[in-house]
């Protein structure tokens, strides 16, 4: 069985407890002066890439676990975490403060990290909760040509290096199995992740971390997509009342609904 | 920034994500925005990154331990050993030590904020009473403690050993140079006789750091010569070792207690130092622990002024909130200044006990006037903000349930200890304005 070299991407995004509000152009989600933290479905995948160290889960053992960030400065703050949860060391991908990139291009960043990196198992988060795209990890399997499985809850590794999935489909789970390298993407019931220990975190900001640029992997970040507009969706109306179910019924009927 | 703080307020509003994320239910129900006020209302600009860091981590590890957690264990004079445990498993025990004992080698202005922090996530003094001596009580032990001692030091940090910190007596007061018990060498240990009182956690604690003369009173040139420092087991199996809980007004979930020595015997290896370094060593810490007492009314005063604030905002008497009233706004506004003005003094003080450590010329006088300041400013600001949080619930503030009690309780212990706000006027009056000694 190979050791696992593992990659995981982590994303820093609006923190998922703060009211998200549009911005005065109407172009997206105000983001200045609001708080950020990492995804929560990629703080899953980080805590359970070490889990797998942890717990010895993989019979070839844990080699390296390195996590990918692209995004302003800032985004240094996200790697830092995952190095205090146990992250081996970090990437940074610099980008200009608002430059945005589209899940393609994520995609193809990752399958350059992937090649230089050696990797081959990617955890990722199934989304990142500010766009909710759901599309990088899926391009990254297309890209690579390699088996994925997507909204994990459960992750075994056996013999001969196959690795067993429990995925979290409408109406129940669904087991797949499948071979490395492969992809997988997390979801809620994976795991809890652990705050990070205060000495941990300390350690963490020794850990190495390189700066890179997209120009480094020979990327851009040209978009495919443009934002028309963003918008608050419209304010709910109240809704009437009837005196008894006599009324309920003949309203029913009046707005075609029975 | 204020219309961040604003978002945060709006609590239970969350994002249409945050409903996707419900973690384990162990984390999810106890995210601060629940049952705790998630409006924190101090203005964070100029903290350090390790400040912001020690806030927003030791705030999730509080988020569990929510108000209703400290009103039971205050009503059933509980010790929070899980709270204890759970920050002694995150590695906050260690925060101000160096990192060969197993700490984080961070300075007084982290454990001050740390400290903050706890009080301010509504566990008040209780929170940090339960854990106060073993991060202000291992400074004197990683200083000047043999290497029996150092290597204890760990399971301190780890939370298997838990400390208490004996040098007030009944006799003794804040003259604290004044006290009586004796250490009598008797060959191969000390024998301890004497009498302490207000030792938190001594019921819970099983090693003491114990101030106690060597050489009697009536004996030594100076009042300051003759007391020795030692680190000892509390085994109550052993003769001469009793102790009893004092009931009290409030922090009743840790432990207050008189512990009484009468011939208790200890090996030589409990001293820490040497002979008659006493009073020097404990010296050292006092000036780190008037800023962990800032610290900690500093956020009994936020916590209570926020809950306040909350509340005026919602009661509505006259088909008006009350918080629209001035008689009610203004006085809360006035105890946030207050408290602003505190905050400054406690960090700056924390800041200048730190930079002398790393080899700054900062003067030992300019550092206890700093450091005696912030105690005296913060607990007043604290006790301003809690009575004011009382008077604006009303009646309600009676009802356990709305914590200011708690709180209000709670808050005359920072204005009381370690010194009093007399002796501080004292100090300044002497040291800084050279006016004669009154006593």
């Amino acid at each position: 069985m190979s050791a696992l070299r593992i990659l995981v991407p982590v994303k820093r995004v609006i923190d998922y407890a703060v009211k998200p509000r549009i911005n005065k152009a109407m172009t997206g989600v105000e983001t200045v002066g609001v708080k950020h933290s990492m995804n929560p479905f990629d703080e899953l995948s980080v805590e359970e890439s070490v889990r797998i160290r942890e717990e010895k889960r993989a019979p070839g053992g844990v080699e390296d676990i390195v996590t990918i960030s692209a995004g302003p400065a800032k985004a240094q703050d996200v790697i830092r975490t995952a190095l205090a949860m146990g992250i081996d060391r970090g990437i940074h991908v610099e980008l200009k403060e608002g430059e945005e990139l589209e899940p393609l291009t994520v995609a193809k960043l990752l399958k350059a990290t992937v090649e230089a990196e050696k990797s081959n198992f990617v955890l990722l988060g199934k989304q990142s909760i500010d766009d909710d795209a759901g599309q990088t990890g899926q391009m990254l399997a297309g890209l690579l040509g390699w088996p994925q499985a997507t909204q994990a809850s459960k992750v075994e590794f056996g013999e001969g290096d196959s690795v067993t999935v429990t995925k979290e489909i409408d109406g129940g789970v669904e087991t797949v199995k499948a071979k490395l390298p492969m992809i997988v993407t997390t979801d809620l019931r994976l795991n809890t992740p652990r705050f990070a220990k205060l000495p941990n975190i300390m350690k963490a900001k020794k850990k190495k971390l390189d700066k890179k640029t997209l120009a480094d992997f020979g990327l851009t970040s040209d978009k495919k997509l443009k934002i028309l507009k963003v918008t608050e969706p419209p304010v709910r109306q109240g809704g009437g009342k009837v005196e008894d179910v006599g009324g309920l019924v003949s309203k029913l009927k009046e707005l075609g609904a029975l | 920034m204020y219309s961040f703080k604003l978002t945060r307020c709006v609590a239970p509003s969350m994002g249409a994500g945050a409903r996707l994320i419900s973690r384990g239910a162990n984390r999810s129900a106890a995210r601060p925005f629940s049952s705790t006020s998630s409006c924190q209302i101090m203005d964070t600009t100029g903290f350090t990154e390790n400040q912001l860091m020690v806030r927003e981590s030791v705030n999730q590890v509080c988020s569990n331990f929510p108000n209703t957690y400290w009103q039971n264990l205050d009503q059933t004079e509980t010790d929070p050993k899980d709270f204890h445990a759970a920050l002694a498993k995150d590695g906050w025990l260690g925060v101000a030590l160096p990192e060969e004992f197993g700490g984080s080698g961070l300075g007084i202005s982290e454990a001050t904020m740390m400290m903050q922090t706890i009080t301010e996530s509504g566990a008040g003094m209780a929170g940090a009473q339960a854990i106060h001596a073993n991060i202000y009580a291992t400074q004197p032990l990683a200083k000047f403690g043999s290497e029996v001692m150092l290597k204890s030091i760990p399971d301190i940090v780890s939370g298997n050993t838990r400390v208490c910190f004996g040098v007030t007596e009944p006799n003794a007061g804040l003259n604290t140079l004044s006290l009586s018990t004796a250490a009598k060498d008797v060959g191969d240990g000390y024998s301890i006789t004497g009498q302490k009182i207000w030792i938190t956690c001594a019921q819970v604690a099983s090693k003491m750091i114990l101030l106690a003369r060597t050489t009697p009173l009536e004996e030594v040139k100076k009042p300051r010569e003759g007391l020795s420092l030692f680190f000892i087991d509390l085994d109550r199996t052993k003769p001469g070792l009793d102790m009893r809980k004092i009931k009290k007004m409030g922090g009743r979930a840790v432990d207050a207690n008189e512990v009484f020595f009468d011939n208790y015997v200890i090996p030589k290896s409990s001293l820490i130092g040497s002979e008659g370094q006493g009073f020097k060593i404990v010296l050292h810490g006092m000036n780190a622990e008037r800023c962990l007492l800032a610290g900690e009314a500093l956020g009994l005063g936020y916590a209570a002024l926020a809950k306040a604030a909350g509340y005026a905002k919602e009661r509505v008497v006259f088909n008006r909130p009350i918080g629209m009233n001035q008689g009610i706004a203004h006085p809360l506004a006035d105890a946030y200044m207050r408290l602003e003005a505190a905050k400054l003094a406690t960090y700056h003080a924390a800041r200048l006990y730190d930079n002398s450590k790393t080899g700054a010329a900062v003067s030992p006088h300019a550092i206890g006037v700093a450091c005696n300041s912030a105690k005296y400013l913060a607990a007043e600001a604290a006790f301003t903000a809690c009575e004011r949080a009382v008077l604006t619930h009303g009646g309600m503030a009676y009802a356990m349930e709305y914590d200011v009690e708690r709180w209000f309780r709670e808050c005359l212990v920072p204005r009381i200890a370690p010194v009093s706000r007399e002796m501080i006027l004292n100090f300044i009056s002497e040291r800084v304005l050279d006016l004669p000694r009154s006593y």
